[in-house]
C-alpha cells in the first residue's frame, strides 16, 4: 500500500479518543471528528468513578474482571488523571448480610483486593460515616478525571499523527458501491459558534474505515449509514458538592439501585445517581426529585450530605445497548458491557463498524478490541501498546517533584497546577511573565489557561474541561470574565469573545439551577449580580440591536459647566 | 440588662448606614449592629438608581421619570418619587466624593468588563471616564491584574458603539509586585509613592507608572486605570498621575473587593460616628422577642452568649440573599430573625428562568411591606408596628436586572430611619 490505510473515527469521547490513539499508535492514518468539544457527550458527564470491578462483583463477573485489569492499567498510564482515594462498600443495619458476604466472594472470584472493615475501622477512615454503619468492605476503586484522561488520549493520538477535529458534526456517512467510504462534516464556524482546526464549509473526509464511536449519538450514524443500531439513552443525575466530605468512594453495600455512590472528586464530592430511560440524548427532563432522591437516600450514609451545600448537578445519558433479541424493559437491567457491532457481517455494509455500551474504566480495552478488528479488516499487523506507553501528562512521574522545586511551587496553588498537569507542568508553567490566578477556586494560573486555550481554540466550556477553571463554588461567578479577558489576550476578536463568554455563561449556569437553595442561591444571587450590575452582561449594549444615544446621557459635571475642550456638550 | 436604644438598626449595609444617618439626623438616639464585612465591597461602588425598567427597557435615561411607572410592589412606588429625590439629596450631602447631581439624567459609565453601566451617581474617580464625554480614552490595564484586559475593555468598548477613539494598553506595575497581589495593595502602594527601581532608575511610583505609560497615552485626553488609584487619597494619586500625563485620569470600576465600594463603606462609616451612632459590627443578630404590641428585644450572639438589645424603634436591613437577611432551605424561603413573610412558590424550580440573565423569582425575594415599609403578615397587615425593613432584604424588585439596587437602599433607608425617629417623636 502506497500510503497508510486512514480511519475516521466518530466521537470525542473516551472511547473515540481511545480508539484513535491506538489506531495512530499503531501507525495508522486517523482523523478523528467530534460535535462538541472533547468528552462533549457521555464521558464529560459521569462521576468519575475508576472502578475497582466491586460493583459488578456479583451481577457480572466478566465486568468485574475487566474493570480490575484496567484499573491497573489506568493507574500506570494515566497517573495524572488518578486520584487513588480507595472505596467502600457500606453496609447499614437494614442491608442484606447475605448480599455483603456475597459481595465479598464475588470479588475475591474476580481478584479484586479486599479488606472487611468494622463499623468504627470505617469511621475512623471516613468520619461522616453515619454511626449505625455496621461494616464495610474496602476495595481498589478510585477517582479520574474523564477531562484529562481524554485530552491526554487525543493529544498521544496528535502526537502519532492523528488530526482532531473538534465542533465537526457529521451531517453524512458516504456510501459507495455497498461500502463505507467516508464521511461528511461539517466545520463550525461564524462568531456564535466555536471553532477548533479547520474552520468552516463542509468537508468529506474519505477513509478505508469508519469507526462509530459516537456513543448516545451512535444510532444516528448508523441511521446515515442505512445500518440500525437501537442505542438505549438511559439518563442519570450527578450531585456536585461543594466539599469533599469523603476522601473515600463511598457506595451502598445491596443490589443495584439508584443513589447509592458518593465518588470524591478533585475539590468535590459527587452523588449519584438515577437510572431512567430517555427518547433523546439531547432533550430530556432534568428533575428536581432526582435531585432530591440522591442527597435523601446517600444522607442515609454520610448524614451531613443532608443539609450540606451542593454547587451543581448534572447529568449524564449512558449509551446502553442491547442486542435486539433480549428486550429488558427497565433500563437497569440493560447490561452495561459493550458491543462490536461488524457491520460487514452483521448488515453486508463493510467500511464500518460500531462501538456502543461499556463504561469508561474500561475504555482502553475496548479500543484495543475495536482497533484489532479495524487491523485486521484492513490487513495491518501491528501490537496494541497502549497498555504500556504512559499518557502524555503521565510519562516520567518522578519529575513531578523536580517541577515543585523547580518553579518554586510550594504553594497550593502550585500543588493543584502540577497535579493536573502531571509531566506537561514543565513545559506549561515556565514563563518569564507574570503568572496570576485566574479562577482561585481551583487554583488555575494564567499559564495553564493559556495553554488550555492553545489546545481547544475559542471554547472556553474547553478550557473548562482542561483546567477546571470555573468548577469551584463560585460556578465561575468571580473568574468567567478573566477567562474572556485570556481569550481576548491569545488574539481572538470581540465578538468571538463575548460569544464564547456567554456560553460559559449559559454552561455554568445550566447546572446551578439544580443548586438553588442555602447558601448556593446567595452565591448564584451574587454572581447575578456581578455580571448583570457591574459587568451589565444582561444588557450589554455591543449585544444590543439598538445604538445607544450617548448625547442623552450625563457627560459629567465639567462638560456641564461648559467643560474641558472636546468634551461632549462644548 | 439589655442595651438600650431609641431606633436600632440591623445591618450595616447602604440600607443600613442611610436608615442610621436619617434616624440620628432626626435626633434618635440610634444603635447599629451588623455582622458581616458591607456587601459595598462586592458592589462597583457606583450608586445606581434606576437603570432599566422591569421589562428590560433601557438604559433608561432618567430614572425619576421612570420610577411612577414601576409596578405597584417596587419599594419605590412604596415611598414615592418625591421620598427618592430627598433620599438621593440626602445621600449626596453624606458623600461630598460622588457626584452626577447636577442633573436627573443617568450617566453611562465603563466597566471593567468593557460595557458601559446606567447609573444616577459616581465616584469622583470615575468622573473623567463617562461614555457620553467624548474625548479620545486610552485604557490602562496591569499584567498582575487578571480582572481588567485593557485591550479587550477598549474592544468591548468600541462594539457598544461609544462616541470616542479607545485603546488599551498592558503595562506591568511598576515595582516588584507578585501576581497575586489584592487591589489594597496596589492602592496602599500608590498612596505611599515610594521610590520604585525601574530599568536601573529609582523614581517615585506615581511617576514611574505614568512614565511607563507615556507613549500610548501621547495622543489620549484621558486615561483610566483599574479602580486601585489611592484608598486614603485617591484624589491626590489621580493629580499627580493627570500632572505627568497631561491627561484627565480615571478610574474603571471593577468587581470584588471592590476599592470605590470600600472607599465608600469607610466614609460612611465615618459620617455616622460624626452624627453620634453607636455601632457594633462582627456580631450577628440570631433571634428576637415579640409581643402583639410590636418587637421587645433582639438578641445578638457574642462570643456564645445571646446579648439582649432593646429599642422603641427597629430597622430591619439586613440584605437579601447575597448578605443573608433572606435565607432558604431545599423547601422554604425564610427571613431568619422576625420570620417575616416571605412570597414565593412551594416549587423550588419556579425559583428560577431557565436562562442566566432571565426574569428569575429568586432575584425577587424578600419581604412585602405596607406603605410605611413595615413587613406585612400574612393577612396583609403590618406584622409589628414597630418594625421598619430597608434595601435588599426587601422584594418586589429585581436590583441586579434594573440597577437599582443602591437608589432602593437609600430611598427605603432614608425613609425607614426618618420614620422610625418620628414615631419617637409622636410617642
Amino acid at each position: 500500500m502506497a500510503q497508510e490505510p486512514h480511519v475516521v473515527v466518530v466521537g470525542g469521547g473516551s472511547t473515540g479518543a481511545g480508539v484513535a490513539r491506538d489506531l495512530a499508535m499503531r501507525g495508522l492514518g486517523v482523523t478523528l471528528v467530534e460535535q462538541g468539544n472533547l468528552t462533549h457527550g457521555t464521558t464529560g458527564r459521569m462521576h468519575g468513578l475508576l472502578h475497582s470491578g466491586g460493583r459488578y462483583a456479583v451481577s457480572d463477573q466478566a465486568s468485574a474482571r475487566e474493570c480490575i485489569i484496567e484499573n491497573r492499567v489506568l493507574r500506570e498510564i494515566a497517573t495524572h488523571c488518578v486520584d487513588e482515594t480507595g472505596g467502600l462498600f457500606v453496609k447499614r443495619p437494614e442491608d442484606s448480610e447475605q448480599y455483603f458476604q456475597e459481595k465479598l466472594a464475588g470479588c475475591e472470584a474476580c481478584d479484586i483486593p479486599t479488606k472487611v472493615l468494622s463499623g468504627a475501622e470505617a469511621r475512623q477512615l471516613e468520619p461522616h460515616l453515619a454511626d449505625d454503619v455496621e461494616k464495610a468492605i474496602w476495595v481498589p476503586d478510585a477517582a479520574i478525571d474523564p477531562f484529562r484522561l481524554v485530552v491526554a488520549n487525543a493529544a498521544s493520538a496528535q502526537e502519532h499523527g492523528a488530526r482532531i477535529e473538534t465542533h465537526s458534526t457529521v451531517t453524512d456517512v458516504v456510501v459507495e458501491d455497498g461500502a463505507v467510504v467516508g464521511v461528511e462534516v461539517e466545520h463550525a464556524t461564524g462568531a456564535g459558534k466555536r471553532v477548533h482546526g479547520t474552520e468552516g464549509g463542509t468537508e468529506v473526509i474519505r477513509a478505508d474505515h469508519v469507526v462509530n464511536a459516537a456513543g448516545a449519538w451512535a444510532g444516528r450514524l448508523g441511521e446515515m449509514a442505512g445500518v440500525d443500531v437501537e442505542v438505549r439513552p438511559s439518563k442519570g443525575v450527578m450531585t456536585v458538592m461543594n466539599t469533599r466530605q469523603v476522601d473515600t468512594v463511598v457506595n451502598r453495600c445491596r443490589p443495584k439501585g439508584d443513589a447509592d455512590i458518593v465518588v470524591p472528586h478533585e475539590t468535590t464530592c459527587i452523588l449519584g445517581t438515577t437510572d431512567e430511560e430517555v427518547a433523546d440524548p439531547e432533550d430530556y427532563p432534568e428533575q428536581q426529585w432526582e435531585v432530591d432522591m440522591v442527597i435523601d437516600e446517600l444522607a442515609e450514609l454520610i448524614p451531613m450530605l443532608d443539609d450540606a451545600r451542593t454547587v451543581r448537578s448534572f447529568w449524564g445519558v449512558r449509551p446502553l445497548y442491547e442486542p435486539p433479541d433480549v428486550d429488558s424493559d427497565d433500563p437497569t437491567d440493560i447490561t452495561r458491557d459493550y458491543f462490536l457491532l461488524a457491520h460487514d457481517d452483521r448488515d453486508d455494509l463493510p467500511g464500518m463498524t460500531t462501538i456502543v455500551g461499556g463504561k469508561l474504566t474500561t475504555y482502553r480495552m475496548m479500543a484495543e478490541e475495536i482497533t484489532d478488528h479495524v487491523c485486521e479488516r484492513l490487513g495491518v499487523t501491528a501490537d496494541c501498546r497502549t497498555a504500556d506507553v504512559a499518557l502524555p501528562g503521565s510519562a516520567d512521574n518522578t519529575a513531578l517533584d523536580d517541577y515543585m522545586t523547580e518553579f518554586g511551587l510550594r504553594s497550593p496553588v502550585a500543588q493543584r497546577s502540577v497535579d493536573r498537569l502531571g509531566s506537561r507542568a514543565g513545559s506549561v508553567l515556565d514563563t518569564d511573565d507574570p503568572n496570576p490566578t485566574i479562577c482561585a477556586c481551583e487554583a488555575v494560573t494564567r499559564a495553564e489557561i493559556q495553554d488550555a486555550i492553545e489546545q481547544s481554540g475559542t471554547d472556553l466550556n474547553a478550557v473548562r474541561i482542561r483546567t477546571r477553571a470555573t468548577m469551584g463554588n463560585c460556578q465561575g461567578g468571580f473568574c468567567a470574565h478573566r477567562l474572556a479577558n485570556e481569550l481576548h489576550t491569545a488574539g481572538y476578536d470581540d465578538a468571538t469573545v463575548r460569544a464564547s463568554w456567554d456560553e460559559l455563561l449559559a454552561e455554568r449556569w445550566r447546572g446551578q439551577r439544580h443548586a438553588l437553595w442555602g447558601d448556593q442561591l446567595s452565591q448564584a444571587m451574587l454572581s447575578y449580580a456581578l455580571h448583570a450590575t457591574t459587568q451589565n452582561r444582561g444588557h450589554d449594549p455591543a449585544d444590543a440591536d439598538t445604538e445607544i444615544d450617548f448625547t442623552a446621557f450625563d457627560a459629567g459635571p465639567l462638560a456641564a459647566d461648559g467643560g474641558p475642550e472636546g468634551a461632549h456638550g462644548n | 440588662m439589655a442595651i438600650e436604644s431609641e431606633v436600632l438598626v440591623i445591618g450595616g449595609g447602604l440600607a443600613g448606614i442611610t436608615s442610621a444617618l436619617a434616624a440620628a439626623d432626626a435626633g434618635a438616639d440610634t444603635r447599629l449592629v451588623s455582622y458581616k464585612q458591607s456587601t459595598l465591597r462586592n458592589a462597583s461602588g457606583l450608586v445606581d438608581v434606576l437603570g432599566y425598567t422591569p421589562s428590560g427597557d433601557g438604559p433608561v435615561v432618567d430614572p425619576f421619570d421612570a420610577i411612577p411607572s414601576l409596578p405597584d410592589a417596587h419599594p419605590y412606588r412604596t415611598v414615592g418619587v418625591d421620598t427618592v429625590r430627598d433620599a438621593m439629596a440626602f445621600f449626596d450631602a453624606h458623600a461630598p466624593r460622588y457626584q452626577g447631581h447636577h442633573t436627573d439624567a443617568n450617566a453611562l459609565v465603563p466597566t471593567h468588563g468593557g460595557t458601559v453601566k446606567p447609573t444616577a451617581r459616581y465616584p469622583a474617580s470615575a468622573a473623567a471616564g463617562l461614555a457620553s464625554d467624548d474625548r479620545d480614552t486610552l485604557l490602562v490595564g496591569f499584567e498582575t491584574l487578571p480582572d481588567f484586559n485593557a485591550d479587550h475593555a477598549a474592544a468591548h468598548l468600541e462594539s457598544a458603539g461609544v462616541p470616542f477613539d479607545v485603546r488599551g494598553v498592558t503595562v506591568p506595575f511598576p515595582g516588584d509586585l507578585r501576581a497575586g497581589a489584592k487591589v489594597t495593595r496596589y492602592a496602599g502602594l500608590l498612596d505611599a509613592n515610594p521610590q520604585v527601581s525601574v530599568d536601573g532608575t529609582e523614581r517615585p511610583l506615581r511617576l514611574a507608572l505614568a512614565t511607563r505609560v507615556a507613549d500610548a497615552a501621547a495622543d489620549a485626553d484621558r486615561v483610566g486605570f483599574p479602580a486601585v488609584l489611592g484608598d486614603d487619597d485617591p484624589a491626590g494619586v489621580r493629580d499627580a498621575l493627570a500632572d505627568h500625563l497631561g491627561a484627565a485620569v480615571f478610574e474603571v470600576p471593577m468587581g470584588p473587593p471592590s476599592l470605590p465600594g470600600l472607599r465608600l463603606s469607610d466614609h460612611l462609616f465615618g459620617a455616622l460616628e460624626a452624627a453620634g451612632v453607636r455601632i457594633e459590627t462582627g456580631n450577628p443578630v440570631v433571634d428576637a422577642d415579640t409581643t402583639a404590641g410590636g418587637v421587645e428585644t433582639v438578641y445578638v450572639e457574642k462570643n456564645g452568649a445571646r446579648i439582649p438589645n432593646s429599642a422603641d424603634e427597629y430597622v430591619l436591613a439586613t440584605g437579601g440573599l447575597v448578605g443573608k437577611g433572606i435565607d432558604s432551605d431545599r423547601d422554604a424561603v425564610y427571613e431568619p430573625i422576625f420570620d417575616c413573610r416571605i412570597a414565593h412558590s412551594d416549587d423550588r424550580y419556579a425559583w428560577f428562568d431557565d436562562d442566566a440573565f432571565g426574569d428569575h423569582a429568586f432575584a425577587q425575594f424578600g419581604v412585602r411591606t405596607d406603605d410605611t415599609l413595615r413587613p406585612r403578615d400574612d393577612d396583609g397587615a403590618a406584622a409589628h408596628a414597630n418594625l421598619r425593613a430597608a434595601g435588599a432584604v426587601l422584594g418586589g424588585y429585581n436590583f441586579a436586572a434594573e440597577h437599582s439596587g443602591s437608589g432602593v437602599s437609600i430611598a427605603t433607608g432614608y425613609a425607614a430611619g426618618t420614620a422610625a425617629a418620628e414615631a419617637i417623636h409622636d410617642e
